[in-house]
């Protein structure tokens, strides 16, 4: 039976019901259409639906939609106001960091947790951050790249 | 970079699509949603091979929020095996054994993950509840896994109408590999295992169809790199006109060639659904699906061959072996003959015997991924010459000199025919000066000579490998594209290619705006869309900046011969006198009197008064573009690795890339094509490989267990480039899009192998693993304890 849930998302707050066993992905995409989280495993190994939750990354496939009650999720939507990109996202652009795309909103996602916590890493520990994400376009280099700049300019959000 | 800059073209322009993508904003096929959309779940074989006697879908027809439920017998006329996509080349004494993928299981399933029957429901999570509760009948049969097997006396058949495993026999000939021995100082012999990965695009595949049944329209977004040739196959099958059937190809999560496959029983069965349930219906596949039921490749075994003189000529090549087409065959033999005719690479080799034999196994069907059969010819070639290189004691780079095709001998002829189905022959191609550079590069001679004796001595395992290939890129038939500059001044272009992260957005408006003189921010794409486009063939064996690429560039001329006659007329100088700059038509040397170029497609377009007879409207030009045959691109790729001894992790220290690729559009979107190529290689090479029990059952198929590089193990990828145009097309581009990937294999095993001399191991299969290198080691050690001679 579905029950409602208190989400900050993006800063707003959101009820939603949900069945108790629904993801936060699933309720992001589905039910508020926030289609940037992607799913490419639904199983926590690729890192494509990675959002904050309350600051923290997480795969938001391995998040009960039931357990984020009450919590602050930022997802890629929300990371800059509409036309305006972040500075992890400017990088991107710069530094030629996307091809497909698919793996971009979790990749982005897990650069700015990492910002926020170490505004200064260095190459090894932008890799290391990166690690729970799976990029099979891009051979990561122009990403770890963007992200090294991203933190010179003061990338952190 | 020896790039030739001009404004637009060979510029590392940034990409018009990424603020999209980086925003969330771009549209894949799983974010579409439409309303009452039903969700669908497949009840997939549990076994390798085993006849299905009986399907019961009772239960689930009436489980809560269940559609319909519908196995083969449910499909009438419209189960039909599906179309042989790619006939074979016409090849003297070919044989060619016919056996396509059907939309759901009837009689016998051939793979594990075959479709069986399909549940529709109103939700996803319904849909698969009620798929646990179809109960199949099976049969089981011993299934065929071992490539070696399946042509053995007694061996399972798969087809049993077939009355073999056999799908293909083929054999080519350039000169005559037997004079070649007669006249040989050495001849060395290695059997070559290549084992089977998979591509793992981060996206899933997955089908939306829509059917409106008021305009009898059906509309389809697919993540496939072939939108309109899956719309003409669609339109048939429903019994629709092909103006009915619109495909969108939106933004897709990495092809890789598996997405190029038609017509996966999905894609079959969605539109189907959608049109007899008369509601909107979504597939996505999910990640264990995609294990199963997205297409695979790589397993080859070749027996090999070659033929040497004392001072390291090559006299002659004989091939001989074994391909893996899986269960079914719908894409011809691409594969194994990208194989055969990339053997050869850049080596001038007069005398070659390839003859292979291509068998159905009961494992999920084969179709090319990223490199396509090629990896395999260069792994053979380049191992071939590592051996050469030991047993006649010349060095791996000079041998390797001493047989390179020299610029004066372009157009090269290979004689055998190619997957274009015309004779292989190089367009051109200049190949010592990038081995020159990658040698400069890696410092290969004060590596060998200074550092790896420094490190050896210290106890450090380290190598070095140096490997050369070519890539035949850039086939027909052709491509075509559409170039319209709009009242508003801003452009569109529409081509019917699909892209999949290659860049086309930006590199195909680099093309026009480097003709009309617009920026490339105001030009905008569509790429796979069937009603933006009409004809075309699809986004595979890099071809898109060359064939669509191309025809982008003829359209992009004939809008600025328009624009050019037209603003003549209005501004009333000669064309010749006349720029186009930044959005205007000016007259050279006087600015001032200029006409934008919005308002020459106005004019262009009048609403009233009379037009020349035979003038065509508005400032738009189709064109189409069709190579003769394809362009071979080549290069080099050089590596230093060091091994830990102790849990035989590889870890890469330097990776080098000069390649060519003819004239570059945009450096930094080939920089990024390279460089996942590369990291695609390297996973090929160490972390990927498929098992399979003797069942036929896949024992890994999860990204926890089937491993793919990630942000720690790649490194960053130094490049140069050496420039060699293409006489075959307008801009003098070749392909790139598989170059990264295509020699990792062989260059990896030769730096291994070069790291553990001192244990005399011979590396002649990829993939590997730390585990298959400490076997490898432990081998080399009983060898030596034996008192045997190091090696194979």
């Amino acid at each position: 039976m579905k029950r409602p849930v208190t989400l900050t998302i993006n800063g707003e707050r959101q009820e939603v019901a949900v069945e108790p066993w629904w993801t936060l992905l699933d309720v992001l995409r589905e039910e508020l259409g926030l289609t940037g989280a992607k799913k490419g495993c639904d199983r926590g190994d690729c890192g494509a639906c990675t959002v904050l939750l309350d600051g923290k990354p997480v795969t938001s496939c391995m998040v009960l939609a039931v357990q984020a009650d009450g919590r602050q999720v930022v997802t890629v939507e929300g990371l800059a106001a509409p036309g305006h990109l972040h500075p992890v996202q400017r990088a991107f652009v710069d530094y030629g960091a996307v091809q497909c795309g698919f793996c971009t909103p979790g990749m982005i996602m897990a650069a700015v947790a990492l910002l926020n916590e170490t505004p200064h890493p260095t190459e090894a520990e932008v890799r290391a951050a990166l690690t729970g994400n799976l990029c099979r376009c891009t051979g990561y280099a122009k990403i770890v790249q963007a992200v090294m700049a991203a933190a010179q300019h003061g990338g952190a959000a | 970079m020896t790039t030739t800059s001009t404004t637009y073209f060979g510029k590392p322009i940034k990409r018009n699509e990424d603020p999209r993508l980086l925003t969330g904003q771009a549209l894949f096929t799983d974010d579409v949603d439409l309303p009452g959309m039903l969700h669908v779940a497949f009840v997939r074989s549990d076994y390798a091979h085993a006849w299905v006697r009986g399907v019961d879908v009772s239960e689930a027809r009436r489980m809560p929020g269940v559609v319909a439920v519908f196995t083969a017998y449910d499909l009438g006329d419209y189960w039909r095996p599906g179309p042989l996509l790619v006939p074979p080349p016409p090849i003297q004494r070919l044989v060619f054994n016919i056996r396509t993928q059907v939309p759901l299981v009837k009689d016998k399933a051939r793979h594990v993950g075959e479709p069986i029957a399909v549940v529709v429901a109103e939700s996803r999570y319904l849909a698969e509840d009620a798929a646990e509760r179809v109960y199949v009948d099976y049969e089981p049969l011993p299934a065929v896994v071992k490539l070696e097997d399946a042509l053995a006396p007694g061996a399972p058949l798969i087809h049993d109408d077939l009355g073999t495993n056999l799908n293909a026999h083929v054999i080519q000939e350039k000169g005559n590999y037997a004079s070649a021995v007669e006249r040989a100082d050495v001849v060395i012999k290695r059997r070559y295992v290549y084992d089977r990965g998979t591509a793992v695009a981060m996206e899933n595949r997955g089908v939306v169809a829509h059917w409106d049944a008021k305009a009898e329209q059906m509309t389809i977004w697919d993540t496939t790199q072939a939108p309109i040739p899956i719309r003409n196959g669609l339109a048939a099958m429903l019994g629709l006109s092909e103006h009915q059937v619109r495909v969108i190809a939106p933004f897709i999560g990495g092809g890789f060639g598996p997405k190029i496959m038609m017509f996966y029983p999905e894609e079959v069965l969605i539109p189907w659904l959608a049109r007899k349930l008369n509601r909107p219906v979504k597939w996505i596949e999910d990640r264990r699906e995609n294990f199963f039921a997205t297409t695979q490749e790589r397993s080859q075994i070749h027996e090999a061959e070659i033929a040497l003189t004392r001072d390291g000529r090559i006299l002659g090549v004989k091939d001989v072996f074994l391909h893996d087409a899986g269960a079914y065959a719908p894409y011809g033999l691409t594969v194994p003959i990208n194989s055969q005719c990339t053997l050869l690479g850049q080596y001038d080799i007069a005398n070659y015997y390839t003859e292979f034999k291509s068998v159905f196994t009961n494992k999920p069907i084969v179709t090319p991924y990223r490199g396509a059969g090629r990896q395999h010819g260069v792994f053979v070639m380049e191992r071939l010459l590592d051996a050469a290189s030991k047993e006649l004691g010349i060095d791996r780079v000079e041998i390797r000199r001493r047989n390179l095709i020299r610029p004066d001998m372009f157009p090269y002829p290979n004689v055998i025919v190619f997957q274009d189905f015309a004779p292989l022959t190089y367009d051109s191609g200049n190949y010592e000066p990038a081995l020159d550079r990658v040698v400069e590069l890696i410092g290969y001679k004060q590596f060998v000579e200074e550092e790896q004796p420094r490190l050896r001595a210290q106890g450090k395992h380290v190598g070095i490998g140096i490997v050369t290939y070519v890539e035949g890129t850039g086939i027909g038939p052709y491509e075509g594209a559409r170039v319209t500059v709009e009242t508003s001044g801003r452009v569109s272009v529409a081509t019917g290619i699909g892209t999949q992260g290659q860049g086309h957005f930006t590199s195909f408006a680099q093309i026009v705006a480097e003709q009309l003189g617009v920026p490339v921010e105001r030009i905008r794409l569509v790429t796979g869309d069937t009603a933006e486009f009409y004809w075309g063939a699809g986004t595979f064996a890099s071809r898109g900046a060359v064939v669509a690429g191309s025809a982008v560039y003829s359209a992009a001329v004939q809008v600025r011969k328009k624009a050019l006659q037209k603003a003549s007329e209005v501004l009333e100088v000669p064309e010749e006198e006349i720029e186009l700059v930044d959005g205007w038509a000016r007259v050279k040397g006087a600015p001032h009197k200029a006409i934008s170029l919005g308002e020459l497609a106005r004019r262009a377009n009048p609403l009233r008064g009379a037009v020349r007879s035979g003038t065509e409207p508005g400032l738009e030009a189709t064109d189409y573009f069709g190579p003769e045959r394809g362009a071979t691109a080549s290069g080099v790729h050089g590596i230093i690795v060091e091994v830990d001894i102790e849990t035989m992790q590889v870890q890469i220290k330097r990776y080098v890339v000069v390649h060519d690729c003819g004239k570059v559009i945009n450096p930094m979107i080939l920089e990024g094509q390279i460089q996942g190529g590369v990291a695609q290689g390297i996973g090929n090479a160490f972390y990927e490989q498929l098992h399979w029990d003797e069942n036929g059952q896949l024992l890994n198929a999860s990204l926890m267990d089937f491993l793919i590089p990630t942000a720690d193990v790649v490194p960053r990828v130094e490049m140069d480039h050496v420039e060699t145009p293409s006489p075959l097309n307008p801009m003098g581009v070749k392909g790139a899009g598989e170059a990264g990937c295509i020699p990792v294999g062989p260059l990896f095993a030769q730096a291994v192998e070069d790291a553990l001399a001192e244990y005399g191991i011979e590396i002649n299969e990829i993939p590997l693993s730390p585990n298959r290198l400490f076997e490898l080691v432990q081998e080399a050690k009983a060898r030596r304890a034996a008192g045997l001679p190091a090696g194979r």
